[in-house]
């Protein structure tokens, strides 16, 4: 089982963003559920959305407690809510945020991970860029497959796809491809830092 | 064919196949996207001869259900929480009249407090209507409850409500086999009611009955309704032989042949059971799982045979009879040939509290351990109720209670659980 929390603000899109990662999933053959926190949702406040992968049926229906990657989609939350809550010593980090990891202040707990499993995407820049709009997700998502090696690229491709028909689909795809070739073309940094900065 | 997609979509598909002439919405958390889908479906015109009636209220969508089933149409609505008290006199209306109208219900608390996520509370505050209730273990479930549910209704003239977990599936993207219309019609021919509004053969649906004969038209509702406990096995198993898969039925046992001790769940809550009992399987302890998908009419027969040589049982239960406890208990205990037998009665999840796994194992070895009250309430932040008791021991004038507990809380709305 591999499971994903995501942590972001209302309005961003953290229960798109379970959705999109579970079609990923499905269409590599997985069983995959996304769900929604079950907490207030309002424009801007905190909420999480969670989304298991596994090679056979998920049963359990409980919230994601020890996940194996948390998505950031708001680094201003590092400060208001436990993000890191129960991560798995092996975890993976993905932050939205322009700026590094050290710059974030998470250096340290970060150099805890094993090497490659923590980053930083500028991920609300490059939706600006090829979307238009501050979305995270597509760019994000590429981003978890990037660094995890859990899903293809292919994969998300098509779950954007699925979700947004046409040029929003294909806007978003663009922005997801950016986000591949960054982590292809980072060196791993010392310690645990695989840092995308923004070109 | 297989997908990946939202409970709520799912199931509007799944209705949108079983082709119900009528359908009236009015939304509510969380079955809005149910009928957001249906809709979606009536306006581009991928369903067909289907009258989509938005109305003013949950009274007035059940009114128009009853109106609609009564003129032979095959009628659909939804609701939750607070909309199906506020359609419940319609709703024992159509039981009452026994009109084979379908309803989901996306399974939501009722306040006060007000609180929108899920629990049992709505569903068995109308356990009593006269209505079969079906209780979805997931999403697959879910749909092919539905499917099951409009056949079920028009052969014995009773209305179904298929019941969901508000947010755990209604909201859960998961994978579901959504059939094909070939296979629907198959298994679901078009409605010939038993009573219509006929203007070349007029009859009064809704006669007004005295004491002379009302409890034999009453005493006909029950009988219809253990009737239902012949033909859900067999329309699960004609659904079975056409679909291919296990849906719907009674109830389902799970590892429960030996069992020593048997956990007893309604809906989606019975996956994470599944878990634990595996968990605890692997550590030897003879546990097992019952699930009810007809809640309503009540499987006493099948139970009695699934728990009869259980030493203790469990029943996990997301709706509290406040002033006793549980519901399922109380009714389960009629099922019980073994008087000896312990029932242990746990409320769980109201409000949408989460059940893990690690507080049901814990709940579960209190129980193998004898140490379990007969009514406990699962995560229960006792030092919290505690506090607002002794303010209420010492103080007249304490305020509201829930404004009290929040406060002692100092909530973030949107915590992690």
């Amino acid at each position: 089982m591999f499971e994903v929390r995501i942590h972001g603000r209302g309005g961003q899109g953290v229960v798109t963003a379970a959705e999109l990662l579970s079609i990923a999933g499905f269409e590599e053959g997985f069983w995959a559920q996304a769900i929604p926190s079950f907490g207030s949702e309002r424009m801007g406040a905190p909420v999480v959305a969670f989304c298991r992968l596994n090679e056979c049926e998920i049963r359990s229906r409980e919230p994601i407690t020890s996940p194996d990657a948390v998505i950031i989609q708001d680094p201003t939350l590092l400060h208001q809510v436990k993000v890191f809550e129960g991560l798995s010593p092996g975890g993976y980090v993905l932050i939205n945020s322009s700026r590094s990891l050290d710059q974030l202040g998470i250096g340290e707990f970060v150099d805890k991970l094993p090497r490659g499993h923590a980053a930083c995407l500028p991920a609300t820049e490059l939706a600006l860029r090829h979307v238009g709009r501050p979305v995270p997700n597509a760019a994000l998502l590429a981003g978890l497959c990037a660094i995890t090696g859990r899903l293809k690229p292919a994969s998300i491709e098509a779950a954007i796809r699925r979700k947004f028909k046409g040029e929003v689909g294909e806007k978003n795809v663009a922005a997801a491809r950016e986000a591949f070739a960054m982590f292809a073309n980072v060196e791993v940094k010392e310690g645990a830092r695989a840092h995308a900065q923004a070109v | 064919m297989l997908r990946q997609c939202e409970g709520s979509q799912a199931v509007a598909e799944a209705i949108g196949l079983c082709r119900p002439q009528v359908i009236c919405a009015y939304p509510i958390t969380p079955q809005t996207h149910i009928v957001e889908g249906l809709g979606a479906l009536v306006k581009s015109g991928a369903l067909a001869n289907c009258e989509y009636i938005n109305v003013e209220s949950e009274f007035a969508a059940m009114s128009v259900a009853i109106g609609a089933s009564a003129a032979g149409a095959r009628a659909y609505t939804a609701t939750a929480s607070q909309g199906i008290l506020y359609m419940a006199e319609a709703v024992y209306n159509a039981g009452g009249l026994g009109l084979p109208i379908v309803m989901t219900v996306g399974n939501r608390s009722i306040g006060a407090p007000i609180n929108i996520w899920n629990d049992h509370t709505d569903s068995m505050a109308l356990r009593d209507a006269g209505w079969i209730q079906l209780f979805a273990e997931d999403n697959q479930e879910a749909v092919d409850l539905h499917i099951q549910a409009f056949r079920l209704g028009e052969e014995l003239s009773l209305p179904v409500m298929v019941c969901m977990d508000g947010f755990i599936l209604t909201h859960a993207y998961e994978r579901v086999d959504i059939p094909t219309q070939e296979q629907v019609d198959q298994f679901l021919p078009p409605y010939e009611p038993r009573q219509v509004v006929d203007p070349d053969n007029p009859v009064t649906i809704g006669a007004m009955v005295g004491p002379e004969a009302f409890m034999e038209v009453r005493y006909l509702a029950h009988a219809k309704q253990l009737r239902a406990l012949e033909l859900i096995p067999e329309l699960a198993a004609e659904f079975k032989q056409k679909f291919g898969r296990d849906s719907g039925g009674l109830i389902r046992s799970y590892r429960a042949d030996d069992a020593e001790t048997i956990v007893v769940g309604l809906g989606s809550v019975n996956g994470t059971i599944k878990d634990v009992v595996d968990e605890m399987r692997n550590e030897g302890i003879k546990i097992g799982g019952v699930s009810i998908c007809s809640f309503r009419p009540f499987p006493t027969a099948a139970l009695s045979t699934a728990l009869g040589r259980a030493q203790r049982i469990i029943t996990i239960e997301k709706s509290l009879s406040v002033g006793i406890g549980g519901n399922v208990s109380h009714n389960l205990r009629m099922a019980l040939p073994d008087r000896n037998t312990t029932v242990y009665t746990v409320i769980a999840g109201l409000g949408g509290r989460p059940i893990t796994r690690a507080s049901l194992k814990k709940v579960f070895r209190s129980a193998l351990d004898g140490l379990l009250e007969p009514v406990s309430f699962l995560d229960l932040n006792l030092p919290v109720v505690q506090r607002q008791l002794e303010r209420e021991r010492l103080e007249r004038r304490t305020g509201p209670a829930a404004e009290a507990i929040l406060r002692d809380l100092n909530t973030l709305p949107a915590a992690v659980h």
